[in-house]
């Protein structure tokens, strides 16, 4: 299926940063992570591929500051997406190599010409270690 | 289906015997249906002359424009049906999210830079933004979709009777890959080229020339080729030549492409005044 323009472009773009970026379609899901983003999440994303909103969004286990599990809708990707406006907060996750990070996750929602919904992007950070 | 080639040139008219083979005019391309339904691609200066053999029996003509940059669009105040009254003349371009077609087309078809107005103009004018996917213009179903090239732009699938035109004048489908174009719908245009049956697709630069001009939005030449392996077109016609590049320049690149790539469809570079048949 043939890809948004301005979806391949992000991911052109994403593909040259060095800030961790992530790139979900109007469903959630995932498209595409960056190199950078590979690191922090732990695994290289032409071994992971695409995968569905509700496969992503429990596989790195996000949890708030105090352990508790993050639902997928409270998410910053997902919130974007469902809100159309950006989305910012930090919580944890434990990557695909096990380990446990601090990350801060700013997400924009991707809307073309005559409104449509194209997807959402991700910038996110790692945070200090607590 | 009949695709002639009224304009060739990218950028700017090249007029001259050094480049009398491939042509000087810039683009327009005229698409014929067995029923005599025309539709014009881009307004180039080349769609003077296409202009003047549209028959006077014609009482519809439609005009896609790919994008509004000038080389595009500055033959369109000289294209005949538009002075014809009870002419039925359309004109698709791309949307752009912050003025109208007719807007943005009144710049140019306005004072100081054009004496006479699009409101002005005797035929029945109608402009469209092109929406993205199909729509159906006489016996063509015309399938838009935004490609990569700065400012609003998009390219067309052309179906009739069977068999599929696609054009992509302005087009730079590697901006921003390194290697080989992507595949599974990652790169801009491609499925407006899948199993198409003629591909006329820019081919304005050389690689070195490339490397100076990333991000102005056109392909090189074996780019193009790649474009069409992977998108399986049956024929490529290299377009919207360079103005630096004469007739001996451009036969001189088309022959060492063909050595170097090896494409496995018919690769040619357009001529103005070429006509195929689909």
């Amino acid at each position: 299926m043939q890809r948004e323009l301005e979806i391949i472009l992000t991911r052109q773009l994403a593909s040259y940063l060095a800030t961790p970026a992530f790139i979900v379609d109007p469903e959630g899901n995932l498209l595409f992570y960056n190199d950078p983003a590979e690191t922090l999440l732990g695994h290289r994303f032409d071994e992971t591929g695409e995968m569905l909103a509700r496969e992503w969004s429990t596989l790195f286990s996000p949890t708030d500051a105090n352990g508790a599990p993050l639902p997928p809708d409270e998410l910053p990707l997902l919130i974007a997406l469902r809100t159309r406006h950006p989305s910012h907060r930090e919580f944890w996750i434990t990557g695909l190599d096990g380990a446990r990070r601090h990350l801060v996750v700013t997400a924009l929602p991707l809307v073309g010409q005559a409104g449509r919904v194209l997807g959402a992007m991700a910038l996110f950070w790692e945070g200090e270690a607590r | 289906m009949k695709v002639a080639l009224w304009g060739t040139r990218g950028s700017l008219p090249t007029p001259g015997p050094e480049t009398a083979r491939y042509g000087g005019n810039t683009v327009a391309v005229e698409v014929r249906a067995d029923d005599n339904s025309v539709l014009v691609l881009d307004a180039g200066t080349g769609i003077r002359n296409l202009g003047r053999t549209i028959p006077g029996t014609t009482r519809r003509v439609d005009v896609l424009l790919s994008h509004l940059h000038m080389d595009h669009i500055q033959g369109l105040g000289f294209f005949a049906p538009l002075y014809v009254p009870d002419m039925e003349v359309h004109i698709w371009g791309p949307p752009s999210p912050a003025e109208s077609l007719r807007s943005r087309l009144g710049r140019y078809m306005s004072p100081p830079l054009f004496p006479v107005r699009l409101r002005d103009l005797p035929c029945r004018l109608t402009l469209h933004e092109v929406p993205v996917g199909d729509v159906h213009i006489g016996p063509f179903t015309v399938d838009a979709s935004l490609v990569c090239h700065p400012g609003p732009t998009v390219g067309y699938r052309i179906t009739a009777g069977g068999r599929a035109l696609t054009y992509l004048p302005d087009h730079e489908p590697a901006l921003g890959v390194r290697g080989p174009l992507l595949r599974d719908g990652w790169t801009s245009g491609g499925s407006l080229a899948e199993d198409t049956d003629l591909l006329i697709h820019d081919g304005q630069y050389t690689d070195a020339q490339y490397e100076e001009r990333v991000g102005w939005g056109h392909s090189t030449f074996d780019r193009a080729v790649e474009f069409a392996r992977i998108t399986r077109a049956r024929k490529l016609v290299v377009f919207h030549h360079d103005p630096d590049h004469d007739d001996v320049t451009l036969a001189r690149l088309m022959n060492e492409l063909v050595a170097r790539s090896r494409p496995s469809m018919p690769v040619s570079a357009g001529r103005e005044g070429e006509v195929f048949t689909l």
